[in-house]
């Protein structure tokens, strides 16, 4: 072997040595992250930045379905198996497995500014700091305004309420011949916002869940109503058992639907799909009786206890809750801000599409108005219980295997017994 | 072996021999350990240790997570781990079966899993029957001198490969309000019909779709079966004159019988199981009605924000007594016919 390529064996050999070495003290994050649209590629520009400032910190972000959120994510929680970071939207309900990154923060006061609402959706008890809004959502109705153009037929106004757009829609689906007039999300979610609107209380006096009264009544009786007359198609609540989603975004983008009850995460999605194909147009939450109120909402990201690495995590989460970066964030995704401090200023969202524009100003500009009730609901652990004794009962009405009397005595045990099982100890 | 031998060797044995050698090495290595445990133990006890990395495995991964949900089943609470749950006895059990009467759904506490218990009944029937039914048929045209024979007993047992989702998602956009069978019926001036929103058509399509998917499995048991007849006894019926359905129900159905109890079993137990690609295909909807028993376990389970494992583990194990007395059932068959 000659001398030269000694050498080159002996350096190569170092450097390895070395790379070995740095690999080694290298810190590995993991974020389980779910899509609605193009916020993972934001989120992963974020983290590259973040990882040029920390060389010594690997971010590896796991998309994963929503699905998996929902239910593979607790179980693993529940095992002292999950990451070390997660966006999650079961907020309250997961609060058990979030790390408070209080000493690991380095200004607890700028989070509590601008992220103190929604903190207590996180914590029950509105102590700890465990993570921030990667969005605010709302729930309320978006229409296909061409629609209503070409069949003449005007779109119901300041105050109207939910019986004025049903008939509205309906009228524009029998002139021009659409399959759905009229689509709800198969959410229990979708339907509280309207149902505080007629007058549900949600909770009695002692603060404890009471899912059905005469507001909820009158809400869902108009639901089944809907689907028996055909201004709602059944293929949606009918034609799937339990608590499974289904969401008419599609048909909605396919101009199949006059008017769809969802929210404002679809926001990016139908500025993508929709374009300018058509008019889609989000209109204020019709009014009830008791409000005029959607639902609000979100997602998080938050820091979980099974962190091996809280201090890495500390240090990663005061660099994407940083202003300038969660400004990015909400400007890229067109996600309403859940950053007190941005609401107030302003978001440059990036696009100049007028109809993600104003369905931004119309999402955002509901907040005010939303019902204290709603808000309550959301920050309440058990919500999903009731959301999901809410629609899986009340698709079994709809289709006609027990009557909505029945339903309503389903749902109040559903409840109960959910509730009681937790609390069995 | 002197290397003079070797020459006069073909050239496939020459192979054998190479290759042979390493497997030689691996019978020897074996050889001193076994040798020593066969002394040891005795000749009557060697098939035990034969059966013991099977009995390990299933032991391991089929007996004691049976009694870990047994275990489950006596607790309540949403603990995942079994020494932080609450132990309550039967209750979990009691609470399933707390009915006004058993053949009204709605008068039980927990009427989801009987509606599913209702459900599994109905498929089980319907989708046995016509599994064991068009199986049948179709060994016994695949079995006749027919033209691409080959071809066609490829096709049918091609959707056996196939993952159950996948065929559940090609059935799906196959039957939705914008799919290919309803672009097909506009064609003839018949209105799109909404087949997952209708009860009936919902556990039709759940039956015809799971016996598209694995009939190719049972025809091929079916087939195998019917090649095994010896040829003779068909043509001395031939030369007696005696008419094809005599044939078949003297000759072919009593030789076939062993194949078909193994056919039957074996669809009754799957279709007892049935879960994905019903789960794809209709949900389990409308309402309730092809929510079967599995799923219903899932949803208890897994898809509830209280995620309620000691009920799910109390249907798991009522599922199980199910299976394990139509195993019987399949065992007391084999046995009359043997004996």
């Amino acid at each position: 072997m000659t001398n030269a390529l000694h050498k080159k064996l002996v350096l190569g050999v170092a450097a390895l040595g070395l790379m070995a070495g740095n690999a080694l003290a290298e810190t590995e994050l993991r974020m389980t992250w779910y899509n609605d649209g193009i916020e993972g590629e934001v989120m992963q520009g974020l983290l590259d930045k973040f990882e040029a400032a920390n060389p010594d910190i690997k971010v590896t972000l796991d998309v994963v379905p929503y699905k998996a959120i929902l239910e593979s994510l607790p179980v693993q929680l529940a095992a002292g198996e999950g990451p070390d970071l997660a966006r999650v939207t079961d907020l309250g309900g997961l609060s058990q497995y979030y790390l408070d990154l209080t000493p690991y923060i380095s200004d607890a006061g700028y989070w509590k500014d601008n992220f103190g609402p929604f903190l207590k959706w996180l914590d029950p008890n509105g102590e700890a700091i465990s993570g921030f809004m990667t969005q605010l959502t709302v729930t309320g109705p978006y229409v296909n305004k061409t629609l209503f153009e070409q069949a003449e037929v005007d779109m119901p106004g300041e105050g109207a309420t939910w019986d004025d757009w049903a008939a509205a829609s309906k009228a524009v689906a029998d002139k021009l011949d659409i399959p759905i007039p009229m689509a709800w999300d198969r959410s229990g979610h979708r339907v509280a916002g309207p149902a505080i609107s007629m007058g549900a209380k949600m909770f009695d006096a002692d603060g404890k869940p009471a899912l059905v009264d005469d507001g909820l009544k009158e809400m869902t009786q108009r639901l089944y109503d809907w689907h028996q007359d055909g201004t709602m198609a059944k293929e949606l609540w009918g034609s799937v058992s339990g608590n499974q989603y289904l969401g008419a975004n599609e048909d909605f983008a396919n101009a199949q639907v006059v008017l769809y009850m969802s929210g404002s995460w679809q926001i990016p999605q139908f500025a993508d799909k929709i374009g300018d194909a058509f008019d889609w147009w989000a209109v204020p939450a019709p009014c009830g009786p008791a409000a005029c109120t959607g639902m609000p909402g979100g997602a998080a990201l938050v820091a979980l206890k099974t962190t091996e690495h809280p201090e890495e995590v500390g240090k990663l989460m005061d660099f994407l809750s940083a202003e300038e970066n969660l400004a990015e964030f909400y400007g890229k995704t067109l996600f309403i801000p859940g950053h007190l401090g941005l609401a107030a200023g302003g978001v440059d969202f990036a696009t100049d599409d007028p109809r993600a524009k104003h369905a931004l100003e119309t999402f955002a500009g509901a907040v005010p108005g939303i019902s204290p009730i709603a808000f309550d609901l959301q920050g309440y652990v058990f919500n999903r219980v009731m959301f999901n004794a809410l629609i899986s009962r009340l698709g079994e009405a709809i289709v006609g295997e027990i009557t909505l009397d029945e339903a309503y005595d389903r749902m109040e045990a559903d409840v109960a017994k959910e509730i009681a099982e937790k609390e069995r100890q | 072996m002197a290397v003079s031998d070797n020459t006069s060797l073909s050239f496939g044995e020459r192979l054998n021999a190479v290759f042979a050698w390493p497997v030689q090495l691996l019978f020897r290595l074996f050889e001193i350990p076994l040798s020593w445990v066969q002394r040891t133990i005795g000749i009557p006890r060697m098939p035990w240790i034969f059966l013991l990395p099977n009995l390990a495995f299933f032991g391991l991964f089929v007996v004691v997570p049976l009694f870990i949900n047994f275990a489950y089943s006596l607790t309540g609470g949403a603990e995942l781990f079994l020494q932080n749950r609450v132990y309550v006895g039967a209750e979990q059990y009691g609470y399933l079966m707390d009915c006004g009467s058993y053949l009204d759904a709605n008068t039980c506490r927990e009427d989801r899993f009987w509606k599913a218990v209702y459900n599994t009944i109905v498929f089980v029937f319907f989708q046995v029957s016509f599994m064991v039914l068009f199986s049948l048929i179709t060994a016994l045209i695949l079995n006749q001198n027919i033209r691409a024979r080959g071809f066609f007993r490829s096709v049918y047992f091609f959707p056996v490969l196939l993952s159950p989702v996948v065929v559940a998602l090609i059935w799906k956009w196959i039957l939705l309000r914008d799919g290919v069978l309803n672009a097909f019926l506009a064609n003839f001036g018949i209105d799109k019909m909404l087949f997952f929103v209708d009860p009936a058509w919902s556990m039709f399509w759940a039956i015809f779709v799971s016996v598209w998917a694995h009939m190719g499995f049972y025809t091929l048991i079916l087939l195998a079966g019917l090649q095994a007849i010896p040829p003779d006894l068909y043509e001395a019926a031939e030369m007696d004159g005696t008419k094809r359905e005599r044939v078949f129900f003297r000759i072919t159905l009593p030789l076939l019988w062993p194949n078909l109890l193994v056919v039957l079993v074996l669809a009754l137990i799957k279709s007892v199981q049935i879960f994905d690609e019903v789960f794809v295909l209709t949900g389990g909807g409308p309402g309730t009605a092809t929510q079967f028993i599995v799923q219903y376990i899932y949803n208890t389970g897994f898809t509830n924000q209280v995620q309620n494992f000691g009920l799910a583990a109390a249907a798991s194990v009522v599922l199980g007594v199910v299976l394990f007395v139509l195993t019987l059932m399949q065992l007391a068959a084999t046995r009359r016919k043997d004996g």
